[in-house]
């Protein structure tokens, strides 16, 4: 088991390290400090500020000066907001992470059960509408799903507020919707629209899973010894997640990409859509730090999808593999 | 092998409808001279606007038949892109092993954990922090070309990797080399056309994502600005008339953008499927 663990966390550092170098890359070809100097700026004075802002360094230098400010969370100002980026992000992550951890559990909650209902009976009349609606939900974009949801939910019907947070409180540093009505209600069209895609992925994967897992060895055997249907389904369960936890680990790296363009849509103020604002206003600064944060969060949620599969599969602990 | 029929059938069709664009529409979205403010925001069904007008008065069909057009243009070229730069690299990758390997699938492998949609968006982003403002709308076509191709390379390196691999441990390919063939040409006469054909159905697939990629980009204001509009630009001006009631500016050219996605996606399954 720590083999594996080990061999995860190693092959991590080269996906970090690369999506550091591009990073600081993309800070080196976008945008010249000296150029705020003017034209009419000496060979002196831009020597002199050269070696004040550490430019004069070689590259190599500077690549490991800003992996050592990065550890640190300093990532400098942004040029649009002219603050700090680093606070700015800290500021918008809990809306993010609100956002992404609802359409999560909309994802689990939709996903699973209904993946069970198209492999336990295939040919039902519910099994084929729920198949016909998840390949709708993996071809629909995320930004329609969201377009449609406030046509019908808050232009038609006028249920639900159509953009922002609602009333947000403070506990600590983090900023929350979840205490307040109107912040909860602002919630629930964001997180269906960004969990409806996974919910769809889930469920396709979940059936796969679960028709392989009814047809195997033990199952049969366990349905030979005339076990309860609840009990196989459980045998059955267990084995289909595996695979499912595999592939959802990939897919939450997803659930981020596509936070960004929910949180564009409802106008959600989470780190999404300051990338957004700030790629448009070519703001270099705010990319570079978005890009090491996620690179960060991706390697976590893997590693944290490996462990899930170590504790569902204990064919993986005793180091066989599977 | 039906559903793959009328797949590829509709399929055909948008392409066709996307292509034939100045003949079959009834104005020029873009020629001002042809728009009138008074014609704007016309309920479907009113004379000469079957499914209506949007805030500038034009004809939404017309726009969606063009902005169609970009949108599969600027969708297969990626693609195209994404395939010359990801199959040479699979090819000599599985073919040479060794460190060069090593090399292009660490970077694949590394590109790979990102969304090809987020590689697009910051490739484009870091575009536009080169390009000054104007440049960059009037480059917008090839810049996006150019992000979703380099956002989607790694899927075909890895797919043709693992058939050069295959291919390279071939009789054939030991013959060859016993006879003397140069390993340039074992490459591309003998590895080369059996390890492209799984990439078929991946390019298939791919064309779907990247016209999707290019919607999502333009839908987020960083694609095609809204005086060349693609179906992404068209439904992101369309949303700023939801709330107000106008929704045949947003449902028509989501129905023109999911259809076809649609398509490819079935025409995807039944290419697998086929192949099995």
């Amino acid at each position: 088991m720590s083999r594996l663990l080990l061999t995860r966390l190693l092959e991590a550092v080269p996906v970090l390290l690369i999506s550091a170098a591009a990073a600081f890359a993309l800070g080196q070809v976008a945008g010249d400090p000296l150029a705020a100097l003017g034209l009419d700026a000496s060979a002196a004075q831009r020597a002199a500020a050269a070696a004040r802002l550490g430019l004069d360094a070689p590259l190599p230098e500077q690549y490991l000066r800003f992996l050592w400010a990065a550890l640190h969370g300093d990532f400098g100002f942004s040029i649009r907001l002219a603050r700090p980026v680093g606070a700015l992000l800290l500021e918008r992550l809990p809306a993010t992470v609100e956002l992404a951890g609802a359409a999560f559990l909309v994802a689990l909650a939709a996903g699973i059960p209904a993946g069970m209902l198209a492999a336990l009976h295939p040919r039902g009349l519910a099994a084929r509408a729920v198949m016909a609606v998840s390949l709708l939900g993996v071809s629909l974009p995320t930004f329609l799903t969201g377009t449609l949801l406030i046509l019908l939910f808050a232009a038609t019907l006028r249920w639900l507020p159509s953009f922002g947070r609602g009333e947000v409180v403070a506990l600590g540093g983090w900023s929350t919707g979840l205490l307040t009505g109107s912040g909860r209600l602002a919630l629930i069209l964001p997180a269906l629209t960004l969990g409806a895609f996974q919910a769809a992925l889930l469920l396709r994967l979940v059936a796969d899973g679960m028709r392989g897992a009814l047809a195997s060895g033990h199952v049969r055997f366990a349905r030979a010894r005339g076990l309860p249907p609840r009990l196989i389904r459980r045998h059955a369960l267990r084995h289909a997640l595996v695979p499912v936890l595999a592939a959802f680990g990939m897919q939450l790296g997803l659930l981020v990409a596509f936070s960004i363009v929910t949180e564009q849509v409802f106008q959600w103020p989470g780190i999404g859509l300051l990338l957004v604002q700030s790629i448009a206003a070519a703001d270099v600064p705010v990319m570079t730090a978005y890009l090491v944060l996620t690179s960060v969060l991706f390697v976590a949620l893997s590693l944290l999808a490996d462990l899930l599969a170590l504790a569902v599969d204990p064919r993986l602990r005793q180091g066989r593999g599977g | 092998m039906t559903g793959g029929r009328v797949a590829g059938a509709v399929l055909l069709a948008a392409v066709l409808a996307a292509a034939a664009a100045p003949l079959l529409a009834a104005q020029n979205p873009f020629d001002l001279a042809h728009l009138d403010l008074m014609d704007s925001l016309l309920p479907p069904g009113s004379p000469g606007f079957p499914l209506g007008s949007d805030g500038q008065g034009r004809d939404v069909l017309s726009a969606i038949l063009y902005g169609a057009r970009l949108s599969f243009l600027v969708g297969g070229l990626a693609v195209g892109l994404a395939a010359l730069l990801g199959m040479p690299a699979g090819l000599v990758a599985g073919y040479a092993g060794g460190w060069t390997d090593a090399l292009l699938m660490r970077l694949a492998d590394a590109q790979l954990a990102f969304p090809a949609v987020l590689v697009a968006l910051l490739i484009d982003g870091a575009a536009r922090a080169l390009l000054a403002r104007g440049r960059a709308e009037a480059l917008a076509v090839p810049v996006l070309v150019l992000a979703i191709g380099l956002g989607r390379w790694p899927q075909f390196a890895r797919v043709v990797r693992g058939a050069a691999r295959l291919a390279r441990g071939r009789d054939y390919v030991a013959a060859a080399r016993l006879a003397g063939v140069g390993g340039g040409r074992i490459l591309f006469a003998h590895v080369a056309p059996n390890a492209l054909g799984p990439a078929g159905v991946l390019f298939t697939l791919s064309l779907g994502l990247a016209v999707l990629d290019e919607a999502t980009l333009s839908f987020l204001g960083v694609g095609l600005p809204p005086t060349r509009p693609s179906l992404g630009t068209l439904i992101r001006v369309g949303t700023e008339y939801v709330l107000s009631g106008q929704w045949w500016t947003v449902v028509f050219p989501a129905l023109a953008l999911a259809v076809p996605v649609l398509a490819v996606n079935l025409l995807g399954d039944a290419l697998r499927a086929a192949r099995r």
